[in-house]
């Protein structure tokens, strides 16, 4: 067949808008995160009942000192605002390193070794992905009540699957390759040739992965503190921003409204970065 | 009364790359042509243009295209999808994936006939099933029932050709249709071709780079190189005389038992297919051609050898 | 002759070939040992916060109260006697009583099951409608400005907090426009909010694999001799292309419906429909622990049935999968 197909593919990698849009967001995202205390106008827990539920600066009656108004405890928004995204940035990579290094380990076992350990690593993967996430996370930060250090443990014992899944493909593609028979060949231990030969081979894929549960493990936190049952207050999560402003949303649209497209804008920058650099790099993150 | 396939002046390029630059040929009724050349050399594109089934992105024109007088450049998709499967059809050649794996043998037969002809699902079935032992299928009752991934390949080819006989087509068009099958079924395959065509009075575009095939069954050889038709003819008269220098080299490729010496080598045409540039002038197979001089890269003229053999080459003899 | 045998033929044969059977068998088996493990999972994740005693009795009550409990609840027991007195019981159904709202489990369950499941049905159906058409779409005009609207949109759609997304929903469709009720199961309109909420968790994945897979159908042989055999627009594109691309959507729509009826507690909690969610949210607050692990082990052995069921669909939608 001769037959040949010419058709200009669309805008990938780097030369996406997409791409760049969610670098910008992300970028943005990290900086607030990291100099949250010293760009924050305000202290995002001290109160003011005089300032209650100030509306932000598109609407009539603003405040100039509080840009984007204060919550129903008189709270600078903006402050909080910026103090939540250090959590929600905190609590996605914190949650996204305990699962990937669980999901990772679990995953080049399997696809390495194959045989009785592969099966065994399919097992859990099955398991795994059975055991509902939200109940389970709720269940045990309701029983043992809220703290960062539970959630992120909680989380990352749940989320280490897509990681699993992907790593334990692709070193199975790695593992058939030229390179590692010539490693072994040339009389290389296993050990050498998982860290020195499969897990350079598949990081790329493994970084897109990494993204995809940044941005999950960040809406699952919101959800969980959302529901009481997640970053403990005053801290101001953007999950729990919601849930304190539940009861004023249809006085007050705006007090859930700033929170979520904050929320929102995050996980989808973080979401356009992974597609980009998915792109980059060729690599697959679907399991 | 006009032939059944003509075509002049046919244009077919993707992008930039041109992949059929101005080829021409008549297919009449009742007459098996041969299309041949290397791979890449536009044939199966001439017959998707034909067909119009080229993927999208492709861009066809041509001087003249007509089916049995009409024309096919002035057809509406909806008016072309009314010939296809009816009087034109083709096969291909990939018979293993050619079929479709989610719906029977039978199901797949019958929708032509039901589409075209409006014909109930109990004549389709008969159709079908008459078809199926027409080319040479044992138990077709049972075969409608099949999947395509229960049948080998030549069975699936088997297939493809009685699907295509659906609807009584005056034209079949045949892209390489034993390319990927074993040795024996090829063999079987190209006899039941050319048998069909013969009882039938089939016209056929048959596309092929085995010029043993042509010998066996063709009328008429058009030979195309880069895109162009550079050599036609009946095929004793091709075969007796060629007059195009790649002609020449194609037939010295083929061991013809008696005209080859035990210890002489077959012969070969170096290099490859050039990849033809927009504003490409003068004859593309000039750079692998033993009588190339400078005026081959000027427009070439078609030269008539006799009423029905013509060539493309600027040597006249 | 041939063809008489042929039409009284059936057109789709169910029969499942013993491969599949041998395949069916070993999925089962895991089935099972997937719900011994969640078993284990569920019962450790009861007992995580230490002395489940004194949290039934409550912050005012003595020691005396306390040990009351521990007796009346079995927890005065050995771990591994209560484990295997829950299994043993589980394995018949039942459950166990729950401590705050003094019923069996099973019977609270069932109560709260159909609530769920409709929720959950709601939101599948509303996610198909909306991504077939659009991955379809986008197939059909791939590289084009629709189809990477469509992905846009897919996009769009992972980002979405799907709490946040139902408060919205709450405060335009409910409350502004006055369309639909704002919380409570009373009928069917009840349903529509929270079902699009839920719709929107699903509607990338499916719709992005609708989308990969009408592409590849739509670029392979078969379809060129569709096309070749002159067929119409719409039975290429539906009959030929849909049909092949629908294997492994069918398959991801039942898995999807698993992680929404496991994912249904926050909107349930959101719209207050009193569904399995909202009880296991009730029942966490209220330390209530037969309950929580019965709705964890019967999430989980119904995401497994629906993957069975998946495994199923496929076997009957792509032949090839029943052997020759």
């Amino acid at each position: 067949m001769s037959t040949v197909s010419v058709i200009t593919g669309p805008r990938r990698g780097w030369r996406s808008a997409g791409t760049w849009i969610g670098a910008a967001i992300v970028g943005v995202a990290t900086v607030c995160a990291i100099f949250a205390p010293l760009i924050v106008p305000h202290d995002p827990f001290t109160q003011d009942l005089s300032k209650r539920l100030l509306p932000p600066f598109w609407m009539a009656g603003t405040n100039p000192d509080h840009l984007l108004g204060t919550d129903q405890l008189g709270r600078d928004y903006l402050s909080r605002l910026i103090w939540g995204c250090r959590i929600s940035m905190l609590i996605g990579i914190t949650v996204t390193i305990v699962s990937g290094l669980i999901g990772i380990t679990l995953g080049v076992l399997g696809g390495f070794l194959g045989g009785r350990v592969d099966d065994a690593v399919l097992f859990a993967i099955t398991t795994r992905l059975s055991i509902p996430v939200v109940l389970v996370a709720l269940a045990v930060v309701g029983l043992l009540g809220s703290s960062m250090a539970l959630l992120v443990l909680t989380l990352g014992l749940l989320l280490w699957d897509r990681f699993a899944v992907v790593a334990r493909s692709t070193t199975m593609q790695v593992r058939n390759l030229d390179f590692v028979a010539a490693a072994w060949c040339a009389g290389c231990s296993r050990a050498r040739i998982l860290l020195g030969e499969v897990l350079p081979n598949i990081a790329s894929h493994l970084v897109v992965v990494a993204t995809l549960e940044i941005a999950l493990a960040i809406l699952l936190e919101a959800a969980l503190s959302f529901l009481g049952l997640g970053v403990p207050p005053p801290l101001p999560s953007w999950g729990l921003m919601i849930a304190e402003a539940k009861d004023y949303m249809f006085f007050s649209p705006w007090v859930i409204v700033i929170p979520g497209v904050a929320l929102f804008v995050l996980v989808l920058g973080i979401n356009l970065l992974g597609d980009g650099l998915r792109d980059l790099f060729g690599a697959r993150s679907d399991p | 009364m006009s032939a059944l396939l003509e075509v002049e002046q046919l244009e077919v390029s993707f992008g930039r790359t041109g992949a059929v630059r101005g080829a021409a040929l008549t297919v009449e009724r009742g007459e098996t042509h041969c299309l041949v050349g290397e791979s890449g050399c536009g044939k199966s594109v001439t017959a998707l243009a034909v067909m119009n089934l080229l993927a999208r992105g492709a861009r066809r024109s041509a001087r003249r295209l007509a089916f049995e007088g009409q024309d096919l450049t002035r057809l509406s998709d909806q008016g072309m999808a009314h010939l296809r499967g009816n009087a034109m059809a083709m096969i291909f050649q990939e018979p293993m994936t050619s079929l479709n794996p989610a719906y029977t043998v039978g199901s797949q037969m019958t929708e032509v006939l039901r589409r075209h002809k409006k014909a109930s699902q109990r004549a389709a079935t008969d159709r079908a099933a008459d078809l199926l032992a027409r080319v040479g299928i044992t138990a077709p009752g049972l075969r409608l029932g099949q999947f395509p991934h229960q049948l080998s390949g030549g069975l699936r080819q088997r297939v493809m050709i009685a699907m295509a006989l659906m609807c009584d087509p005056k034209l079949l068009i045949a892209d390489e249709p034993t390319t990927a099958l074993d040795v024996t079924v090829q063999a079987q395959i190209l006899r039941l071709l050319a048998s069909l065509q013969r009882d039938l009075g089939l016209g056929m575009l048959l596309i092929t780079h085995d010029l043993g095939i042509v010998a066996r069954v063709a009328h008429r050889v058009s030979v195309m190189y880069a895109g162009e038709v550079v050599e036609s003819a009946p095929t004793t008269e091709l075969f007796a005389n060629p007059r195009h220098p790649y002609t020449q080299g194609l037939l010295r490729c083929v061991p013809v038992p008696g005209r080859i010496k035990r210890d002489q080598p077959l012969g070969s045409i170096p290099g490859t297919v050039p990849r033809i540039e927009p504003g490409f002038q003068g004859c593309a197979f000039r750079e692998r051609c033993d009588f190339a001089d400078a005026t081959c890269a000027k427009t070439i003229p078609r030269h008539a050898a006799t009423a029905d053999h013509d060539f493309l080459c600027r040597l006249p003899a | 002759m041939g063809a008489a045998r042929f039409s009284r033929a059936p057109r789709f044969r169910t029969k499942l070939a013993p491969a599949m059977l041998q395949f069916f068998a070993r999925r089962l088996i895991v089935a099972i040992l997937v719900a011994a493990t969640v078993m284990v999972l569920a019962f450790a994740l009861t007992r995580l916060s230490g002395d489940l005693a004194i949290s039934i009795a409550g912050p005012n009550a003595t020691q005396a109260d306390v040990e009351i409990v521990r007796k009346a609840y079995g927890l005065d027991k050995p771990l591994s006697v209560q484990f295997f007195d829950w299994v043993g019981r589980a394995a018949t159904g039942d459950l166990g009583d729950s401590y705050f709202f003094k019923k069996r489990v099973a019977d609270l369950i069932a109560e709260r099951m159909p609530v769920t499941f409709t929720l959950g049905l709601t939101g599948l159906v509303i996610a198909l409608v909306v991504s077939l058409p659009l991955g379809i779409l986008a197939a059909v005009r791939e590289n084009t400005s629709l189809d990477r609207g469509v992905q846009l949109v897919a996009l769009i759609g992972q980002a979405m907090p799907s709490f946040w997304l139902g408060l919205l929903l709450m405060i335009t469709l409910g409350l502004q426009l006055g369309w639909l009720p704002i919380s409570g199961t009373g009928s069917w309109q009840h349903y529509v909010m929270p079902g699009i909420v839920l719709a929107f968790s699903a509607i990338p994945a499916l719709t992005r694999l609708t989308r990969a897979g009408m592409i590849q159908a739509l670029g392979s042989d078969y379809i060129r001799t569709a096309r070749a055999k002159g067929l119409s627009r719409a039975a290429i594109l539906l009959k030929h292309a849909l049909r092949n691309a629908a294997i492994p959507v069918v398959a991801i729509a039942a898995v999807q419906l698993g992680f929404m009826l496991g994912g249904s507690i926050v909107i349930e909690q959101v719209f207050a429909l009193h569904g399995v969610g909202f009880l296991a949210w009730e029942s966490i607050g209220k330390n209530d622990f037969p309950v929580v692990q019965a709705v964890v082990l019967v999430l989980a052995v119904i995401y497994v049935a629906l993957t069975m069921l998946a495994d199923l669909m496929n076997a009957v939608l792509d032949p090839r999968l029943r052997g020759p």
